[in-house]
C-alpha cells in the first residue's frame, strides 16, 4: 500500500482544481464525474500504530473544494433520503464548490448538531453515499462524493479558524429538564432543550463527558479536543454538567421529577452492558470485554503510561473477537499499547462485517491481521489462569440468513491452536439495566431497551429515551437523530405546559380585576 | 471546569471533613457527601479518584453514614498508589471525583442467629450490615480477625452492637491466637447453628470461611471486592463466577453466596495488575521523597 503525503495530495488538488474552476461553466455531468475522487490524507501506517494521533488528517480547502465539484446537484436527492438527519448534502455540497465554507457549514448545523463528530464516525458508505448518483454512475460506492469528510471539512474549517459562534439561547422559560447520559443523544438533547430558553441539566455517571465518544471511540479515531469543544459549547450556552452522577443509584429517576422538580426527563444511558459469548475461559487474566480495555485506554488514559494511574495489561499476541468499528477500535488500539500481532477473528467475510470500510482498511494498513470464517470455540488457560491460546474452528459461507447474510457454518474437525496472551471480546453491547432495574414503571422490552412511541417518549409520563438504550448498540448519528426527535417532543410538551400556565394565570387575573 | 462541587441541595461536596489514622495504615475519612449519605444502604459502596485527569478509579465500601452532616465515612488501607494519596488528603481537601453509592444493598432481614466475620480491614464494611442486621432483631455474634492487635479496628464499635463478640490475631497479641475460621467452625458445631453468616475479609479468608460452612449447610454471604472501572456494569472487568453463571459484582453483587463462588479465579484475576501496581507505587515513592528532598 503506498501511502499519499498531504503535500502532495494538496498540490495536485491545487492544479486540478485551478483548471477546472476555468472552464467550470461548461462542466457537465460527465465531467464531474471525471474529476478523480480525493484521497483522504493520512498519518503514515508506519509511523501511526505507534502514536494516538488522529489517522485522518482531513481535505485540505482545494481537496475539498474539488470533491465537492463532482456533485452533479441531482434532483433525485437519494443522499439526503439516507441521511438518519437528513442534511441537507446537495446545499452544503455546492456552497464548497464555490468556496463559499462559511454558508455550507451553517446549511449543515441546521439539521447536524455534531457535524464534526459525525463526519468523522458516520458510516457514510452506508447511508449518504450508498445511493449517490456519482457512485452509481461509476459503478462504485467508493467513488460516491465524500459527502463525510466534506462534512468533517467544513466543520473543522469553522473550528480551526474560530468563526463558530455560540447558538442562540432563547430567555429562560423556567422549566427544567433533565439529559441522563452525555453520549451522543444526550448532548443533542441538552443542546436543543437548551436552546428554547429550558434549564437544563445533563447527568454523566463518569467523571468526565461525552458517553462512548469518549470511553470508547479512541483518540486516533475522534480526538478528545473535540468532544471538549462540543462540552464547553454547552457550557457557554448555559448546560449545568454534572459529572459522577448515576441515576438509578445517586438518586431515582422519580426522584428527579417528584423531588427535584425537573418537568421532562430524557434517558440516553446507552448501551453499556458487555456481552460475552459465554464460551469457557472468559473469565480468564487477559480476556477483556472491549468496553473495558477501550475505557482503560481512552478515558483512565492508559496509553500514557508514564502518567495514568489505571493500568492496561501488556499483550504481545492478542485475538480481537468480532467484526464491527468497536473491535477495529479494539485491535488497532490494542496495536498502539504495543502488541507485536493482533488477530481480528470474524466469523464470516470481509463482505459481512459491519465496520466502517475505512476502518477496515485503517487497521490492515496498520498490520491487524484479519482471521475470517474462524470463530473462538474456547480460551485456554495456563496454570495461573492466564490466557495462553485459543482453540478455534473454521467455518465456510452457507445460505443466506434471515439478515439476507450468508450463513457461517461451521467446517467439523476444523478446530486448531492458537497461541495468544490476549482475547478482546468485541460482539455486542446491550442495554445498560441500572434506570430500569431501579425504575420498575419503566417499560422495556426483553433485551431490556427502553419502549418509547413514535416522539421518543417512554411509558411513563414527562419521559423520553433515545439512542443505544432504545436501538441497542447503533450509530452515533443514529442516536443523534434519536435526541433530535426527542428534544422536539420535549420542547413541544414543554411549551404546551407554559401555555397552559399562562392561561390559568390570565384568567386568574382577569377574575382579580373582575372582582 | 465541570466540578460538582455543589448538591442538588446547595451544599459543598466532595470535601474531606475529619481524618482518624486508624492503625498503621488503615485510615477513617468522612467525606462530605449529602446525596450519597442520603441513598446509602449497608452493603454498597462509592468509587473515588484521586485525580481526574490521570488517576485510578477505585471501590471503597461505605462504612458509615450521617444524613444530618451529609456525610459518608469511608475506611481504607494503603496498599497502593491511590489509596496513598487519598491518605495524604486531610480535613478540607476536595476529593475531584466521588460517586455512589453503588452494588446492590446488602439482604437485611431477621434471620435469627447470625455470625458477622471480618478479617482486616473487612471490618469496615462489615460494621454498618452489623449494625442492621442487629436493629434488625437478630442475634449477631461477632468475629475479629487481624494479623496482629495493631491492626484490629473497630473493636469498640463492634462490641457495642455483638451480643458476642470473639477476637483472633495471627500472633496472638489480642483475643485467640487462631484463625478467624476456627471460632467460626465452632459455632457451626453447636447445636443450634447459626442461620447466616456474613464474612468479609480478603479474599482467602473468605474462601476459607466459605469452605469452613459448607459442610454445616450454613448459608455465607460474602462481599467481594474485585477490580473495577466504572462501577455500573459498563466494563465487565469486575465479573466472577458464581455457581458457573458469569456475574459482574458491581451491579450483581457486591454480595454473593460464598458456596457458589470461584474464589481461585477471582484471586487470579485480582492480582492482574500487580507488577504494574507494583513499579507505579515503587515510582511514587521515590517522587514523594525526590520532593521532599527538595523541600529540604
Amino acid at each position: 500500500m503506498t501511502h499519499h503525503s498531504k503535500d502532495n495530495l494538496q498540490a495536485e488538488a491545487k492544479v486540478l482544481l485551478e483548471a477546472y474552476l476555468q472552464k467550470e461553466d461548461q462542466l457537465k455531468a460527465k465531467d464531474r464525474t471525471h474529476i478523480p475522487s480525493q484521497i483522504m490524507p493520512n498519518q503514515d501506517p508506519l509511523i501511526r500504530r505507534y502514536n494516538l494521533e488522529e489517522v485522518s488528517l482531513g481535505f485540505t480547502a482545494e481537496q475539498a473544494q474539488l470533491e465537492a465539484m463532482r456533485c452533479l446537484q441531482c434532483i433525485k436527492k437519494n443522499c439526503v433520503l439516507d441521511c438518519p438527519v437528513n442534511i441537507n448534502i446537495p446545499g452544503f455540497i455546492n456552497h464548497i464548490a464555490h468556496g463559499n465554507f462559511e454558508e455550507a457549514i451553517k446549511i449543515v448545523k441546521e439539521t447536524s448538531l455534531l457535524p464534526a463528530i459525525c463526519g468523522r464516525v458516520c458510516p457514510q458508505e452506508s447511508q449518504c453515499q450508498l445511493h449517490c448518483a456519482v457512485g452509481k454512475a461509476l459503478k462504485n460506492v467508493d467513488q460516491s462524493v465524500a459527502i463525510g469528510r466534506l462534512e468533517r471539512f467544513v466543520a473543522d474549517w469553522e473550528r480551526e479558524s474560530g468563526r463558530k459562534v455560540l447558538p442562540d439561547v432563547k430567555p429562560p422559560t423556567g422549566k427544567k429538564v433533565a439529559v441522563i447520559g452525555s453520549g451522543p443523544a444526550g448532548l443533542v438533547v441538552a443542546a436543543d432543550c437548551k436552546r428554547e430558553g429550558h434549564h437544563v441539566t445533563l447527568f454523566e455517571a463518569f467523571h468526565k463527558m461525552g458517553g462512548v465518544l469518549r470511553y470508547g471511540i479512541p483518540e486516533f479515531r475522534l480526538p478528545n479536543s473535540i468532544i471538549d469543544e462540543e462540552i464547553a459549547t454547552l457550557n457557554d450556552m448555559g448546560v449545568e454538567l454534572i459529572t459522577n452522577f448515576v441515576v438509578g443509584r445517586t438518586r431515582k429517576l422519580t426522584d428527579l421529577i417528584e423531588k427535584d422538580k425537573y418537568d421532562a426527563v430524557f434517558i440516553g444511558t446507552g448501551a453499556g452492558l458487555p456481552i460475552f459469548s459465554g464460551i469457557e475461559g472468559e473469565n480468564l487474566v487477559g480476556v477483556f470485554s472491549a468496553n473495558e480495555y477501550l475505557t482503560r485506554a481512552n478515558l483512565m488514559r492508559a496509553y500514557d503510561k508514564e502518567h495514568a494511574d489505571t493500568p492496561i495489561f501488556s499483550s504481545k499476541i492478542v485475538a480481537v473477537l468480532g467484526g464491527g468499528n468497536v473491535a477495529m477500535d479494539s485491535a488497532r488500539m490494542a496495536k498502539r499499547m504495543g502488541a507485536e500481532t493482533v488477530y481480528v477473528i470474524y466469523r464470516r467475510t470481509e463482505n459481512e462485517m459491519p465496520a466502517r470500510k475505512e476502518e477496515v482498511l485503517h487497521a490492515k494498513e496498520e498490520g491487524i491481521e484479519f482471521r475470517f470464517l474462524e470463530n473462538v470455540k474456547r480460551i485456554i488457560g495456563d496454570n495461573y489462569s492466564c490466557v495462553n491460546s485459543v482453540e478455534c474452528l473454521r467455518y465456510e459461507l452457507g445460505d443466506p440468513d434471515e439478515s439476507g447474510r450468508r450463513k457461517p457454518v461451521e467446517i467439523t474437525g476444523s478446530e486448531f491452536i492458537q497461541e495468544v496472551d490476549t482475547v478482546i471480546v468485541a460482539i455486542g453491547n446491550g442495554s445498560n439495566p441500572l434506570i430500569s432495574q431501579t425504575t420498575p414503571q419503566l417499560k422495556v422490552n426483553r433485551k431490556g431497551n427502553v419502549l418509547v412511541d413514535g416522539t421518543q417518549k417512554t411509558s411513563m409520563d414527562r419521559v423520553f429515551a433515545g439512542g443505544d438504550i432504545v436501538l441497542g448498540a447503533a450509530t452515533v448519528i443514529l442516536a443523534m437523530g434519536e435526541g433530535r426527535k426527542a428534544a422536539a417532543a420535549i420542547n413541544n410538551m414543554l411549551l404546551h405546559d407554559i401555555q397552559i400556565e399562562k392561561a390559568a394565570l390570565e384568567e386568574v387575573c382577569n377574575n382579580a380585576l373582575d372582582i | 471546569m465541570y466540578r460538582f462541587a455543589f448538591s442538588l441541595k446547595g451544599t459543598p461536596m466532595n470535601i474531606i471533613i475529619y481524618k482518624e489514622q486508624l492503625s498503621k495504615d488503615v485510615f477513617l475519612m468522612r467525606i462530605s457527601a449529602p446525596l450519597i449519605a442520603e441513598e446509602r444502604l449497608p452493603g454498597q459502596f462509592i468509587i473515588l479518584q484521586t485525580n481526574d485527569d490521570y488517576g485510578e478509579r477505585i471501590p471503597l465500601t461505605i462504612a458509615d453514614a450521617n444524613t444530618d452532616e451529609g456525610s459518608i465515612t469511608i475506611i481504607f488501607q494503603v496498599v497502593g498508589k491511590t489509596t496513598t494519596e487519598l491518605s495524604r488528603f486531610n480535613p478540607g481537601d476536595y476529593l475531584p471525583a466521588l460517586v455512589g453509592p453503588l452494588g446492590k444493598p446488602t439482604h437485611i432481614d431477621n434471620f435469627g442467629k447470625v455470625v458477622c466475620v471480618g478479617g482486616g480491614i473487612g471490618v469496615a464494611p462489615l460494621h454498618p450490615i452489623a449494625q442492621a442486621l442487629k436493629n434488625a432483631g437478630n442475634h449477631v455474634t461477632i468475629i475479629m480477625g487481624a494479623r496482629n492487635k495493631e491492626l484490629l479496628i473497630l473493636e469498640k464499635e463492634m462490641n457495642s452492637i455483638a451480643d458476642e463478640l470473639v477476637i483472633c490475631t495471627d500472633d496472638g497479641s489480642y483475643g485467640r491466637k487462631c484463625l478467624v475460621t476456627q471460632p467460626l467452625e465452632e459455632l457451626c458445631q453447636q447445636i443450634i447453628k447459626p442461620d447466616m453468616v456474613f464474612a468479609i475479609g480478603p479474599p482467602v479468608m473468605m474462601k476459607f470461611c466459605s469452605l469452613t460452612t459448607k459442610p454445616y449447610n450454613v448459608f455465607t454471604q460474602v462481599s467481594l471486592n474485585t477490580i473495577m472501572v466504572d462501577g455500573t456494569g459498563m466494563c465487565g472487568g469486575c465479573r466472577v463466577n458464581v455457581n458457573n453463571e458469569v456475574k459482574f459484582v458491581c451491579v450483581d453483587g457486591p454480595e454473593f453466596d460464598g458456596h457458589l463462588v470461584d474464589f481461585d479465579n477471582m484471586i487470579a484475576r485480582l492480582n492482574a495488575y500487580k507488577s504494574f501496581e507494583q513499579k507505579k507505587m515503587k515510582c511514587f515513592v521515590e517522587d514523594s521523597f525526590k520532593e521532599k528532598e527538595v523541600l529540604l
